[in-house]
């Protein structure tokens, strides 16, 4: 997908195409969903329903597939914006032989690391440094790539992180942590896991340049962001960035009660920072989308999002002869039961 | 022994080591080694003395004392094309490390498909020396092995250090290599050759016998030669299997020894209990039955944490006396 110049933001062509990808994430999601449902998917898998701004606004901050990217489990939408074939994602995320790792990973590990997306991992804050260490390579070639590298705020609170803070800090690695910050570790609501909520403060110590950003309002955060990409590919220096936004789905999709941990009340309140709405709202007051044009795009979107599906529905599943493949670059670990 | 002249070296286990990574890092601007205390203060073990001032801070780099903030920065360079040495000042510390080594390094190259590698090696002491007690001893060798995705070797030799380190470092995989600071000063003929690697997942023959085969790996393999020593003045041929690469295992050596002999001792200094020495073991009496005239047994470190008096610590140990006493069981 295109990337937004900065000059080009407000242009009703750049409004459409956040649009565009946040309902594209959305619907993706949603499709996901239904197939978990179904039994089309298994295991744990995160959707990012709620939080599409955070995505769109941090693509077009930076270079994508140049810049290196990290992140947890909450990861489709990052590679869709890169570019990946949507087909592959999907596939992956099914478990079938054309995912991006031919079911190797399913929805927690997606990679796509021709264009600079490092996964997609399952330990809570365990891919921290190894962000850290796609930062220190570049750093070590004289590169002038950002590491974007995302966490929630429950990661915010493994020892691992502090860790990688101070060294970015020390050795000046150019790596922007993104704390996705959507109120619940889990099912645990942030003044039950930190200390000090605010968590942007916590670079400070290290000397980090931090600060706190709304990631619900993709037009604001996208300038934020850019900001934030902009300073740190020029200083090569740490940046540790606190984004507010909220997820509508639970945790993963076995999270079936969110009653156990926020209620219905506010959930309807967190819905009024609906990014898509929000911007929806935007384009309207501004004339540049009338509703019927979104309701074709939304349209649109859904059978694109139908056809992704259909397709990787059609991918077999892995040979079973493929089950040693991969575990080594160059040979084949012990065999048999 | 092999008929081409190769110029060799004299030199201690320590220095092989040294020598392979010096050599490495002038070989390839992607090579660099990070870890407690390796550059300004030389290396607790004194691995790599010299290497600050000669190659510099962009290569030998001190980190904090924070292993798996540290290891998981060697990561995520492996994984963008770096080839970092990660010394552990004791593998006893790389248990910090233990989520980003099983976690993530060994299920790199699976989790993506065969998208990403994870050319990392993580080197240091395993096991005892000195009165270190209990929290800087551990032989950690079983624990990785048992892990898929990584490789795991554990030389004996100085030339073995030398080769399968070089190999080490050019390998696509993460690699685990075990030292042992009762090997450092083992001296040994080094050969001349900055391209000599030991490939693994090949087993050596250090002494030929026909009663007994003694198994083993790192320090525990020169505990095997002085035993068979000792067994030859008591009339029996002890042949010395140096298993040297526990993932890949050379099984292939492993059951060709004990057809010839028809006996296995399997010798190793991690705790007894759960070791690696069971799957050996386990292994030849799967594969080997029908060439045993005797039950595998195996000889192993006390199972308890080992304790700081020297008598004690000694006591944990296996040594010659205890090989020995293992091979009269068999009768």
């Amino acid at each position: 997908m295109a990337k937004a110049k900065l000059e080009e933001i407000e242009s009703p062509a750049m409004l459409e195409e956040f649009y565009r990808q946040m309902l594209f994430i959305r619907r993706f999601e949603e499709k996901c969903n239904v197939a978990y449902r179904l039994g089309k998917i298994g295991g744990y898998m995160h959707t990012y329903v709620g939080m599409e701004a955070t995505a769109v606004g941090i693509h077009h901050a930076i270079k994508p597939t140049y810049d290196y990217m990290i992140t947890a489990y909450r990861d489709h939408p990052q590679p869709l914006l890169l570019g990946t074939d949507p087909v592959k994602v999907m596939a992956e995320i099914m478990g079938r032989s054309d995912g991006m790792s031919r079911g190797k990973g399913g929805s927690m590990h997606v990679y796509d690391i021709e264009r600079g997306f490092y996964g997609g991992w399952g330990i809570v804050g365990g891919h921290i440094p190894i962000g850290g260490g796609l930062a220190f390579a570049s750093k070590y070639r004289n590169e002038d790539r950002v590491t974007i590298c995302l966490l929630g705020d429950g990661a915010a609170n493994q020892g691992v992180v502090f860790e990688t803070m101070n060294m970015a800090a020390l050795w000046d690695l150019p790596i922007i942590f993104c704390i996705e910050n959507n109120e619940f570790a889990m099912g645990t609501r942030l003044e039950y896991h930190a200390a000090d909520t605010e968590l942007y403060k916590r670079g400070e110590p290290f000397g980090i340049k931090s600060e706190r950003i709304d990631g619900m309002d993709v037009l604001s955060f996208h300038k934020d962001m850019q900001r934030i990409v902009d300073w740190t590919r020029e200083n090569q220096k740490p940046y540790w960035v606190e984004i507010m936004n909220y997820r509508f789905n639970g945790h993963g999709a076995a999270d079936n009660d969110r009653e156990l941990y926020r209620t219905k009340a506010e959930e309807s309140e967190a819905m009024k920072r609906d990014p898509i709405a929000r911007l929806e709202e935007i384009m309207l007051k501004r004339n540049v989308m009338t509703r019927e044009k979104m309701e074709a795009i939304d349209e649109e979107l859904t059978d694109q999002v139908e056809a992704i599906y259909e397709q990787a529905d059609a991918s077999p599943f892995p040979d079973a002869s493929e089950v040693y493949d991969n575990v080594y670059t160059d040979m084949e670990p012990e065999k048999g039961h | 022994m092999a008929a081409v002249e190769v110029a060799t070296q004299t030199m201690s286990y320590r220095d092989a080591i040294s020598k392979v990574l010096s050599e490495e890092i002038e070989a390839n601007p992607d090579v660099f080694i990070m870890g407690e205390d390796i550059g300004r203060y030389q290396g607790t073990f004194r691995v790599t003395q010299g290497m600050f001032d000669k190659y510099g801070e962009k290569r030998i780099i001190d980190t904090p004392i924070t292993e798996a903030g540290f290891t998981g920065i060697a990561i995520g360079a492996a994984m963008a094309g770096l080839r970092p040495v990660v010394e552990m000042m004791t593998m006893s510390f790389s248990i910090l490390a233990m989520d980003q080594i099983i976690n993530h390094a060994a299920k790199i190259h699976y989790m993506t498909g065969g998208q990403a590698k994870c050319p990392l090696v993580i080197r240091g002491p395993g096991g005892a020396a000195k009165q270190l007690s209990a929290q800087h001893t551990h032989c950690l060798e079983g624990w990785y092995a048992h892990a898929p995705g990584l490789k795991v070797v554990a030389p004996a030799t100085a030339i073995d250090a030398y080769g399968m380190l070089r190999q080490a470092i050019r390998d696509d995989n993460p690699v685990i290599f075990t030292e042992n600071p009762g090997l450092y000063t083992v001296m040994g003929e080094v050969p001349d050759n900055r391209e000599f690697v030991v490939p693994f997942g090949k087993a050596n023959i250090l002494r030929e016998g026909t009663d007994v085969s003694l198994v083993g790996y790192s320090r525990m393999t020169q505990i095997n030669l002085a035993a068979a020593e000792k067994l030859s003045e008591q009339g029996i041929s002890a042949e010395v299997v140096d298993v040297r690469s526990l993932s890949p295992l050379d099984m292939t050596t492993i059951n060709a020894s004990v057809a010839k002999t028809h006996r296995a001792v399997v010798v190793y200094e991690d705790w007894k209990f759960g070791g690696f020495g069971g799957e050996i073991a386990s292994r030849i009496a799967e594969e080997s039955f029908d060439d045993l005239d005797a039950p595998v047994v195996r000889c192993g470190g006390l199972n308890v944490p080992t304790p700081y008096a020297r008598n004690l610590e000694l006591e944990c140990i296996p040594d010659v006396d205890d090989v020995i006493a293992a091979v009269q069981k068999l009768g």
